[in-house]
């Protein structure tokens, strides 16, 4: 074994901490989904085009299939699985399904961790600025518009129960 | 889609990583954000034997103020924590401006400004702003540093001044003069997408408000982000009226030699051209593109 090309890696995710040891060219992509069997993060380009494999890094979201799982180690992370707490989804996950914003469901991880990212920065967006923060994820099924509605009612649902 | 096998290293010092990419300089690539960088490797369009990532190399990243009033940008500072940054914005109105045109925002998280500009895609856009700000790149290796400006520093598609054991460690951005505005426009097919065609310009106004200097950048127009001197010089001497504006477009479109390719042609590109530049000057006109010194 080569040390230089196994590496072991200790991170927070979705709450549990996980120590592995992982090959240097393993994705964050792969680790999550062939490692931890955490499939929710779906993978669609793996070049970093369509946004389907978006994971949330700290508090930032981004592309996990433009990582590699080795710079994972000591960060804490939040996959789609981690989203819903306790068997109850979000109110921006309610939100999706109440506006019809996902079809297939292929890209349903990215937007929704896209998302999550964005309403935590810009609590009370425009339509123009949930256009701009999700233009890096593609859907092939729904034309976005129900999308966009459902980032902006959730951010509507989330400022009334904060009163 | 997946990277090749590769001995990967992640050295804590700047120091330490000189010393590794000097040795590994024949067969090892850095790393910075991975958001050029990854593709190529999945696309297996490179496969280096070694990668030396520098994202936990200590004191390689943010956006400082210089004594005179320039701004430095360290080579792993985020594009986001450039597009967020109040002193980026006092000191360089046009990096903040320009920002959100690079790619999304997962995307700008990761990736990294002396990424991008090694990386030196003609039709990116910090390399262009770089330019226009005729910046200097700081280049360190094992033998220490040395200075070169943005004029030299991008030598082709893909090309750069950088030799094989260097490390682009910071871009120094000099101090705005009072009177400076700044001007971008560009044409892409879809949010995010990179340039067909783009335009950054800076033009100095003097207390009369006269067009005292001029600085005109296209890129994604050729290999290289280009300045347009004879439109910067003939703006000078004739001042900014609609006329000069369309003329600085007209001698852009004369100057370049775009390519054809699967996303425009190059009359095409010539023709956008003369209208990015027209409309990047345009821009200068209003007062919310001004400085701190203005
Ligand atoms: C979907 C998508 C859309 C994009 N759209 C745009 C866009 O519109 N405009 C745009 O400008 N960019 C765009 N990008 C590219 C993005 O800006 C990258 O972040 C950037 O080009 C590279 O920076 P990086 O830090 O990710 O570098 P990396 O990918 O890590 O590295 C790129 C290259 O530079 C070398 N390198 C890295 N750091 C250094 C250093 N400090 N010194 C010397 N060499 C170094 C590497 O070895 C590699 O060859 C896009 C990317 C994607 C995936
Ligand atoms: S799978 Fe990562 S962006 Fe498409
Ligand atoms: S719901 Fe099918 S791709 Fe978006």
């Amino acid at each position: 074994m080569n040390v230089s090309t196994r590496h072991e890696i200790t991170l927070t995710v979705n709450g549990k901490t996980e120590t592995r040891t992982v090959e240097s060219r393993t994705t964050a992509a792969d680790f999550l989904r062939d490692d931890l069997r955490l499939t929710g993060t779906h993978l669609g380009c793996e070049h970093g085009v369509c946004g389907a494999c978006t994971i949330i890094v700290g508090e930032a979201s981004m592309r996990s299939c433009l990582m590699f799982a080795v710079q994972l180690d000591g960060t804490t992370i939040t996959t789609v699985e981690g989203l819903a707490q306790n068997g109850k989804m979000t109110v921006l996950q309610e939100s999706f399904r109440e506006h019809h914003a996902l079809q297939c469901g292929f890209c349903t991880a990215g937007f929704l961790t896209t998302a999550t990212a964005f309403l935590k920065e810009t609590p009370d967006p425009t339509a123009d600025e949930v256009r701009e923060a999700l233009s890096g994820n593609i859907c092939r099924c729904t034309g976005y518009i129900p999308i966009v509605e459902a980032v902006l009612d959730a951010a509507r649902t989330i400022k009334a129960a904060k009163g | 889609m997946k990277p090749p096998p590769f001995a990967y290293f992640a050295p804590r010092s700047l120091d330490e990583a000189v010393k590794l990419i000097d040795e590994h300089q024949d067969d090892g690539k850095l790393l910075s954000g991975g958001q050029s960088f990854v593709p190529v490797l999945s696309l297996r369009l490179a496969s280096p034997a070694t990668i030396i990532d520098l994202n936990r190399v200590e004191g390689l990243g943010g956006a400082s103020e210089m004594p005179d009033g320039g701004l430095r940008v360290r080579g792993l500072t985020r594009h986001r924590e450039i597009e967020l940054s109040p002193l980026v914005a006092r000191l360089n109105p046009l990096l903040t401006g320009t920002m959100p045109h690079v790619a999304h925002v997962q995307i700008r998280n990761r990736g990294t400004t002396g990424g991008s500009c090694s990386h030196a895609d003609p039709a990116a856009e910090m390399p262009a702003i770089a330019l226009t700000c005729d910046a200097d790149f700081v280049l360190t290796s094992v033998t220490g540093e040395r200075v070169v400006p943005a004029g030299e520093f991008f030598q082709g598609v893909f090309t750069t001044a950088l030799e094989a054991n260097e490390i682009l460690t910071e871009i120094r951005y000099p101090a705005w003069p009072k009177g400076r505005r700044w001007g971008f426009e560009e044409m892409a097919r879809r949010r995010g997408d990179f340039a067909i065609v783009g335009s950054a310009v800076l033009v100095d106004f003097d207390e009369a408000g006269r067009c005292g200097a001029a600085k005109i950048t296209i890129f994604g127009a050729g290999d290289i982000p280009l300045r347009i001197a004879e439109a910067e010089e003939m703006l000078v001497a004739k001042g900014l009226t609609p006329e000069t504006m369309r003329e600085a477009g007209r001698i852009t479109s004369a100057a370049i030699e775009p390519r054809d390719d699967l996303h425009a042609s190059a009359d095409y590109r010539r023709d956008v051209s003369a209208v990015m530049v027209r409309r990047a000057l345009e821009q200068t006109a209003s007062p919310l593109r001004t400085g701190v010194a203005a």
